[in-house]
C-alpha cells in the first residue's frame, strides 16, 4: 500500500447559492483544488464524488455529469459517485485514498457537492429524513430531527449532558464560522439565542440544527512519493476508516453513543499509530448539536459525561484542548450534505498546512475528520498528518 | 402635461387578530413569530367583506374628497388584486357602477401578485398622459390568502386603497414611474388552489430585495436623486421587517418610512400594501414634499414612483373622508374561532 498525500484543496462558499447550478459549484471546487495543487486537470486519472441525493436537482448519473463538466469525459477518466447519507463526502474521500494507496490511480480528484436550496423546505426535509429507516422510522412519523431529539432527551435523562451543554456546541460553531469567509453564517451567537430559538423537535431548537445549504469541496490526492517531487505543501493521510451500524436507531442497545464512530475511530487511531489525545484539531459531524457532543465522546476526546461540560466551558475553541470545528462545522459553515465530508478534509488539510487564515491552530500535527450518515449508520473517520 | 394623483381613499376592515392568538392554535411560538415578522396584529375582513366591498369603500372615500369631479369623466377603472371574488366576472365593473362612472369607460381586473395596484396607477398615468381618458381610477386591494398554520397566516390581511389619476387639480404629481420585471418564481397560487405557495427564504434576497433595490436604483439613476432627496418613502410591506431592511439598504431613515409603513398594525394587504402606505403618507404630506414609492409583486416585479406633492394639496378636501389613522383606530380583536368563521374556513352543511 502506498502512502497518500493531499496536495490541493478547494471549497466554494456555502449558503443559498441561488445564482449557481450544481455543476457550476462542483466544477468551481474542483478547479480550485487542482490549481492549489499546481496541477492540470489532464493529470487526473480518477474521480470520486460525494453526493447524497439526486432528488435535490432531479439528476441521476451524477458521476457522469461531473466527469463531463470537469472535462474528464473526453479523456474517459472513470468517475464514481458515493452515497452514504450525511457521510457521502467522507466515503468519497476514503474511496479516493484507497484508489491511490492501492496503485489503481495516481492522481485522484475527490469532490463533493449538494445543491439543496432549489427545493422547498418540505421537500428538503423529506430527503434528509430518508437517511433514516424509511420503512421502520420515517413511515411511522419520525424525522431525522426527531430521532436526534430522542438522543438528546436520553443524554439529558442519563445525565451525560445538560440541555445547556448540548446547545453550547452551536455557540462554538458560530464563533468559528465568523472566522471563515466561506461560511453560511458568519455571526457569533450567545447561548441564550440557541436556547430561545424556535423549537423544531424538543429539546432541539432551530439553532441546534445545521442549515440547508448549497456548496462544494474538493481535494487532490497523489502518492506521498509524488507529492515530495512536486514541491508543494501537502499533508499525509495517516488513516481512513469506515464503520456501519443498524439503519434504524431503535435497534441499538444504546442511543447515546454511535458505535460506528467508536469502531471507525479505534481503527483510524490504530492505522495512524496515535491516540485520541494526539489530535490537535478535528472537524466533527454536527448536523445537530447533540451529534457534535456525542462525537467528542465517541472519538475519545473527552470521557462519557464530560464532553458537554468541555463545550460549555469553551475548551474546544481554536486555542482549546482540542480545536473542534474550526470551519464553523456543519452548523455554521453550512451543510451541503455531499460536500460536508470533503469540506472537513479541506479544513483539516489547510490547518495542517498553516493555511487556515484567521482561525489557524498553532503547531497542529494531527487532524481528524468524522462524517456521519443518518443516525450513525455509516461513519468515516480520517486522520491527516502534517509534514 | 402634469399627470398625477387627483384624489385617494383607503379602507381597512375593523377586525384584527394577533400573532400570539394564531400561534396558540397551532402550538407555535406566536409571539416569536410576530416579533420575527414585525407584525403586531393583522386586519381581518368581516364575513360580508371582499375585494369588491373594500375597493368600493376606498373608491367612495376617494370620490368624496373631490365632489367637483364628474364621475362620468372617469374613462378607466382598474382593480389590482390576488383575491378578486370571481375568477370570471370583473370586480372593476362593479366598482365603476358604485362610483357612477359607467357606462362609457374601460375597466379591467389586474393581477401581478402584490403589485397590481401600482401597475394600475401606471396604466392610468399612460391613458391620462396620452389624452385617451380624462381620469383613471387605480385600486389595489386584497383579502389575502395564507394557508392555516403557514407562516403567511400570521401576516396575510385585508385592505385596499384607490387613486384617481388625472391632469387637473393634481395633489401629487407623478414625476416618473418605471418598473423592473423578471421571471422569478418565489410565490404563486395556481388556478383553483385556495392558498398560495412560497419558496420560503427564496422570497427574500433574490426576489423582494433584488427587485425593489433594482427598481429603486433605476429611479435614482433616472432622476439623479438619492434617498436623502425624499421626504417620505413607501415600500412593499409583506411584513414589518422587509421594508425596514430594504429602506436601510437604499439609504432611507426610519423617519422617512414611518407614515408609509402600515404592515405592523394591519398586516400584509398584498395588492393593497403599497397603495395603503402611500395613502398614509398623503394623509400627512405637505406641498413640496417628495415621495419615493416602490411596490413589489412576486413572480416578480417592482414599480417605482417619484412623486411630488403640489400646492393643490392645500385646496384638497381631505377632510371629506377619514384619514388612515382614523380608519384603523378602535379595532375589534377576534379570537381564532371567530377568525376562522369570518374567513370561511369552517366547513358548513350544503
Amino acid at each position: 500500500m502506498r502512502e497518500v498525500a493531499i496536495v490541493g484543496t478547494g471549497v466554494t462558499k456555502f449558503g443559498e447559492l441561488w445564482d449557481k447550478s450544481f455543476r457550476a459549484i462542483g466544477i468551481e471546487a474542483g478547479i480550485k483544488a487542482i490549481e492549489d495543487a499546481g496541477m492540470s486537470g489532464s493529470e487526473v486519472d480518477g474521480v470520486y464524488f460525494g453526493n447524497m441525493s439526486s432528488r435535490f436537482i432531479n439528476q441521476q448519473h451524477i458521476d457522469a455529469l461531473i466527469a463531463d463538466y470537469s472535462g474528464m469525459a473526453t479523456r474517459h477518466v472513470p468517475a464514481v459517485r458515493t452515497e452514504a447519507g450525511g457521510a457521502s463526502g467522507g466515503v468519497a474521500f476514503r474511496q479516493g485514498v484507497m484508489a491511490v494507496a492501492s496503485g489503481m490511480n495516481d492522481v485522484v480528484l475527490v469532490g463533493g457537492a449538494e445543491k439543496m436550496t432549489d427545493m422547498d423546505d418540505e421537500g428538503i426535509a423529506s430527503i434528509m429524513d430518508s437517511t433514516a429507516d424509511a420503512e421502520w422510522e420515517v413511515s411511522m412519523g419520525l424525522t431525522l430531527t426527531s430521532l436526534y431529539a430522542m438522543i438528546a432527551r436520553r443524554m439529558i435523562y442519563d445525565g451525560i449532558a445538560t440541555r445547556e451543554e448540548i446547545a453550547s456546541f452551536a455557540v462554538n460553531a458560530h464563533k468559528h464560522g465568523a472566522l471563515n469567509p466561506n461560511a453560511q453564517f458568519k455571526r457569533p451567537v450567545p447561548l441564550e439565542t440557541v436556547l430561545k430559538s424556535g423549537p423544531v423537535a424538543e429539546p432541539l431548537n432551530v439553532f441546534d440544527c445545521a442549515p440547508y445549504s448549497d456548496g462544494a469541496a474538493a481535494v487532490v490526492l497523489v502518492p506521498v512519493e509524488q507529492a515530495k517531487k512536486m514541491g508543494v505543501d501537502y499533508v499525509k493521510v495517516a488513516a481512513t476508516a469506515q464503520a456501519s451500524d443498524t439503519l434504524a436507531l431503535f435497534q441499538r442497545e444504546d442511543i447515546t453513543t454511535f458505535k460506528a464512530t467508536t469502531v471507525a475511530a479505534k481503527e483510524a487511531y490504530k492505522l495512524a499509530g496515535i491516540e485520541a489525545k494526539d489530535i490537535d484539531v478535528a472537524e466533527v459531524h454536527d448536523d445537530f448539536t447533540v451529534g457534535g457532543v456525542m462525537a467528542l465522546q465517541d472519538l475519545g476526546f473527552f470521557k462519557r459525561g464530560e464532553a458537554g461540560k468541555a463545550v460549555l466551558e469553551e475548551r474546544i475553541g481554536i486555542d482549546g484542548e482540542v480545536a473542534i470545528n474550526t470551519s464553523g462545522g456543519l452548523k455554521a459553515a453550512g451543510y451541503p450534505v455531499g460536500a460536508a465530508g470533503v469540506a472537513q478534509i479541506v479544513e483539516i488539510a489547510n490547518q495542517l498546512r498553516n493555511k487556515a487564515d484567521g482561525r489557524q491552530v498553532e503547531n497542529a500535527k494531527y487532524g481528524l475528520a468524522q462524517s456521519v450518515g443518518g443516525t450513525g449508520s455509516a461513519v468515516t473517520v480520517s486522520i491527516l498528518e502534517a509534514i | 402635461m402634469d399627470v398625477g394623483i387627483v384624489s385617494y381613499g383607503a379602507y381597512v376592515p375593523r377586525y384584527r387578530i394577533k400573532p400570539e392568538e394564531i400561534g396558540r392554535i397551532w402550538g407555535a411560538d406566536g409571539v416569536g413569530m410576530g416579533r420575527g415578522l414585525g407584525i403586531i396584529q393583522k386586519s381581518v375582513p368581516s364575513p360580508d367583506e371582499d375585494v369588491i366591498t373594500i375597493s368600493s369603500e376606498a373608491a367612495r372615500y376617494m370620490m368624496d374628497r373631490v365632489p367637483e369631479v364628474n364621475p362620468q369623466d372617469i374613462g378607466a377603472v382598474y382593480v389590482g388584486s390576488e383575491s378578486h371574488p370571481y375568477a370570471v366576472k370583473p370586480s372593476s365593473g362593479t366598482i365603476a357602477e358604485v362610483i357612477r362612472a359607467t357606462p362609457n369607460l374601460t375597466a379591467a381586473d389586474l393581477e401581478f401578485a402584490c403589485k397590481a395596484g401600482t401597475a394600475g396607477i401606471q396604466m392610468c398615468k399612460g391613458l391620462v398622459g396620452s389624452g385617451m381618458v380624462k381620469y383613471g381610477v387605480a385600486i389595489g386591494a386584497d383579502t389575502s390568502q395564507g394557508a392555516p398554520g403557514d407562516a403567511l397566516e400570521y401576516s396575510a390581511s385585508a385592505g385596499g386603497a384607490a387613486f384617481l389619476i388625472g391632469s387637473e387639480k393634481v395633489i401629487a404629481k407623478i414625476n416618473k414611474t418605471l418598473s423592473f420585471t423578471t421571471d422569478t418564481p418565489d410565490f404563486w397560487r395556481r388556478e383553483g388552489q385556495p392558498y398560495p405557495r412560497h419558496g420560503g427564504r427564496f422570497t427574500g434576497t433574490p426576489a423582494y430585495f433584488k427587485h425593489i433595490t433594482s427598481a429603486a436604483n433605476l429611479m435614482f439613476e433616472a432622476m439623479g436623486t438619492k434617498a436623502e432627496d425624499y421626504d417620505y418613502a413607501v415600500f412593499h410591506q409583506p411584513n414589518g421587517k422587509f421594508p425596514q431592511r430594504v429602506a436601510a439598504m437604499l439609504g432611507f431613515t426610519p423617519e422617512q418610512i414611518e407614515y408609509g409603513l402600515m404592515s405592523p398594525y394591519i398586516g400584509n394587504t398584498y395588492s393593497g400594501a403599497v397603495p395603503i402606505g402611500l395613502a398614509g403618507v398623503l394623509d400627512k404630506a405637505k406641498p413640496g414634499d417628495r415621495i419615493f414609492v416602490v411596490s413589489y409583486g412576486s413572480g416578480a416585479g417592482s414599480d417605482a414612483f417619484d412623486i411630488t406633492v403640489t400646492d393643490e394639496m392645500k385646496n384638497y378636501k381631505k377632510e371629506n373622508a377619514p384619514t388612515l389613522e382614523k380608519i384603523i383606530e378602535n379595532p375589534v380583536f377576534l379570537d381564532y374561532a371567530l377568525y376562522a368563521k369570518y374567513k370561511g374556513t369552517i366547513m358548513m352543511p350544503e
